[in-house]
């Protein structure tokens, strides 16, 4: 195992969450028309990602509201991101193009409410890319176990390994 | 409208301090319309503020409502429950909104959420700018429709002063001077006899400076 | 004669007058004020007490303006709109009267974003043409702006600035018709560096029939080194310096830079000599007082005449 670097970093983060037992709890808001179609293939073809990662279908990442976010963190989550379709291939025209500036509304607001605004994301993706949803669930996992539990989770029960969906 | 901003976190933060049940009022008003203090906006700083507190180890309980706006008794009455309940009540309403709260429940601590800052109008998507300041005289009919009082720094009423730079006004560079396009909509309008009088003195009086204001209709008296 | 100040029998006599400039200091150190005093002595016909200039605290003009009157100067008083209302500048102008201040030039005033107090609250009661309006009904109708009578004299030559130069360009001239039929007795105009510019801006007064209604002095600010040039260009409205100034600067390298400045400050003035209506100059060297001398006698103007 390699102790320097990027990969180096997460490695060591995975191993010490092993030992820890920190399971990191993400939320993920995906579009039904991309992210969650992608995911499904992803599932579909038997590819593992993070369990870690606990999907919510929205018909489209537009949807997907602020406080949606700010909810997900104030209930415990350790992490959220937010996945939708790439630019132009919106189902609904523009609802990605709406989600994305208040993602980064939201990172301000949790970064005044004492998170740290790396805990929320927003990725794009299409339906067809079902390797790079388990990219994306493992990234953020990874860097989610890097920055610990969220400071707004004291008192939350650790979720036992349940393994990932196989 | 009369435009209002939040007001930092950390202010907001040490003003509910102490209480432990905070009732989070938003207006269905002007806060509404610039998108800072109306229900949507209410519920976000409800969630920030159970964000932190989580991480504090605070307790607190928050109560959401919003009314139609808080400048009004007869809306304030539909929150009376939840007023009365709250050992404080955050109020997302600009200034007079929180004035009112005051008088209508003077037993009842107001804590003001915002910052009310101008008279407004919405000139594209998310922006709002200022364009009335409430003189009581007004002059938009010398000007055009222009108000050098709302939009030159220095209230010139016989303008420009030599502080324009390429049509932007001393104060910024994102700051038009107004008097350029005073004179430009006058001279496009045909107006520019206007330009040549000299503007008297202005009665700031009805501006204000001559203490609070009152506006009463004799027709709606009861 | 509406005050008999010395600039005001200059003027009234034909001659060619010459103002300066002097900053008060930034504090209540009175030796500042007689050691620029001493460079500026038979150097000018009146000098330009400044008041509070790019809202800097500084000592108040009047208080300044007194200073220099006991160090054998004339003032010429400037009083701004940002900082006091009409009542307070009418209170001014009594007491500058009083104590022998004889020139007042009014102007808005540079916004206090710019200087050391940027939190306070401005003023701008009056913008300065409804202010040179008012010390002209003081001093011809002996009343004051809200009606009661004057006591005693108040003897005032009245100046204004002027920014020809000033974008929107068409409407500046159209403005300095407003300052005169305010009542201003004399102009001192923002720095003048392309002549040729303010020749035409003065011709179209002149169509407007102003040069006869009013004292223009154009104002002359001698150039230091490139940088000061650049820093013109760049950042004070209405100031436009040509390209071949800057790169006679250049040229002349940084040590002869500032003799250049001065050269070229000497040429202008010749220059502006020649343009008709041009009463006389206003040299406002900041900081530099020590060299208007050299700027006022290198354009053949000492030494200065006496006034009857």
């Amino acid at each position: 195992m390699a102790s320097h670097g990027i990969e180096g970093d997460e490695a060591v983060a995975a191993s010490s969450a092993k030992v820890t037992g920190f399971r990191p709890r993400i939320v993920a808001f995906c579009c039904h028309y991309c992210a969650y179609t992608a995911a499904d293939l992803a599932g579909a073809a038997r590819l593992e990602y993070s369990p870690s990662v606990e999907i919510v279908r929205v018909p489209c990442t537009g949807k997907a509201d602020v406080i949606h976010i700010l909810e997900a963190f104030a209930a415990g989550a350790d992490g959220v991101f937010v996945a939708g379709c790439l630019d132009g291939d919106c189902h609904f025209i523009n609802g990605n193009l709406r989600a994305k500036p208040r993602v980064a509304l939201a990172k301000k607001l949790i970064a005044e409410a004492g998170l740290e605004p790396e805990r929320l994301e927003m990725f794009q993706l299409s339906a067809a890319e079902g390797d790079r949803f388990r990219q994306i669930a493992d990234e953020m996992t990874r860097r989610i176990e890097k920055l610990g539990p969220s400071p707004a989770a004291k008192g939350r029960a650790k979720r036992t390994d349940t393994g990932a969906s196989k | 409208m009369i435009v209002a901003e939040r007001k930092p976190y950390d202010e907001i933060r040490s003003l509910i301090g102490p209480y432990k049940k905070v009732l989070v009022f938003g207006c269905g008003g002007c806060v509404t319309v610039c998108a800072t203090g109306g229900e949507k906006e209410a519920e976000v700083l409800a969630g920030q503020l159970r964000i932190t507190d989580a991480k504090e180890g605070v307790a607190r309980e928050y109560v959401l409502k919003t009314v139609e706006r808080q400048c009004e008794r007869e809306f304030l009455k539909e929150a009376q429950a939840e007023i009365e309940a709250a050992d404080a009540v955050l109020s997302l309403a600009c200034g007079a909104g929180v004035n009112l709260l005051s008088e209508a429940y003077p037993a009842k601590l107001s804590l003001p959420a915002m910052n009310t800052t101008f008279l407004g109008a919405n000139d594209s998507p998310g922006a709002w700018v200022e364009r009335c300041r409430g003189c009581g005289d007004c002059v938009l009919h010398l000007t055009g429709g222009i108000c050098p009082v709302a939009r030159c720094a220095k209230n010139i009423l016989n303008g420009p002063c030599g502080g324009t730079h390429d049509g932007k006004c001393e104060v910024g560079e994102d700051v038009d001077c107004v008097w350029s396009l005073i004179v430009k909509r006058l001279q496009a309008l045909g107006q520019m006899e206007r330009y040549r009088e000299i503007v008297a003195p202005k009665d700031w009086r009805p501006g204000g400076h001559g203490g609070p204001r009152k506006m009463v209709k004799e027709d709606l008296k009861v | 004669m509406k005050a008999g100040s010395n600039l005001e029998k200059i003027l009234s006599a034909g001659h060619f007058a010459v103002t300066a400039e002097l900053g008060p200091p930034k504090g209540t150190d009175v030796e500042t004020i007689r050691k620029k005093a001493k460079f500026l002595a038979g150097v000018a016909d009146a000098v330009n007490i400044t008041d509070n200039q790019t809202a800097v605290v500084r000592m108040s003009s009047i208080a300044a303006a007194r200073v220099a009157i006991d160090c054998g100067l004339e003032p010429v008083m400037q009083m701004v709109c940002r900082d006091r209302n009409r009542i307070a500048m009418q209170s001014d102008l009594f007491g500058a009267s009083a104590l022998g201040i004889r020139n007042c030039l009014f102007i808005a005033g540079d916004h206090q974003k710019a200087g050391n107090h940027p939190q306070a609250k401005n003023v701008y009661d009056v913008d300065s043409i409804q202010a040179i309006a008012m010390a002209k009904h003081m001093r011809d109708e002996k009343k004051v702006l809200g009606g009661d009578e004057i006591e005693g004299e108040f003897p005032l030559y009245i100046g204004a600035a002027w920014t020809p130069l000033g974008d929107p360009l068409e409407i500046r001239p159209l403005r300095l018709a407003k300052k005169v039929a305010a009542g201003a007795d004399f102009i001192q105009t923002q720095a003048v560096y392309d002549v040729d510019a303010f020749a035409g801006q003065m011709k179209v007064a002149g169509d407007l029939g102003l040069l006869d209604k009013v004292k223009i002095l154009a104002g002359v600010i001698p150039l230091k080194a490139v940088g000061m040039a650049r820093y013109m260009q760049k950042n004070v409205p209405g100031v436009t310096v040509p390209e071949p100034l800057v790169e006679r600067l250049k040229a002349a390298g940084k040590e002869k830079a500032a003799a250049e400045g001065i050269k070229i400050a000497v040429e202008i003035i010749q220059k502006l000599r020649e343009i008709p209506g041009v009463a006389g100059v206003h040299i406002m060297a900041i900081e530099w007082e020590h060299k208007v001398k050299d700027v006022v006698s290198g354009a053949g103007l000492l030494p200065r005449p006496t006034a009857q």
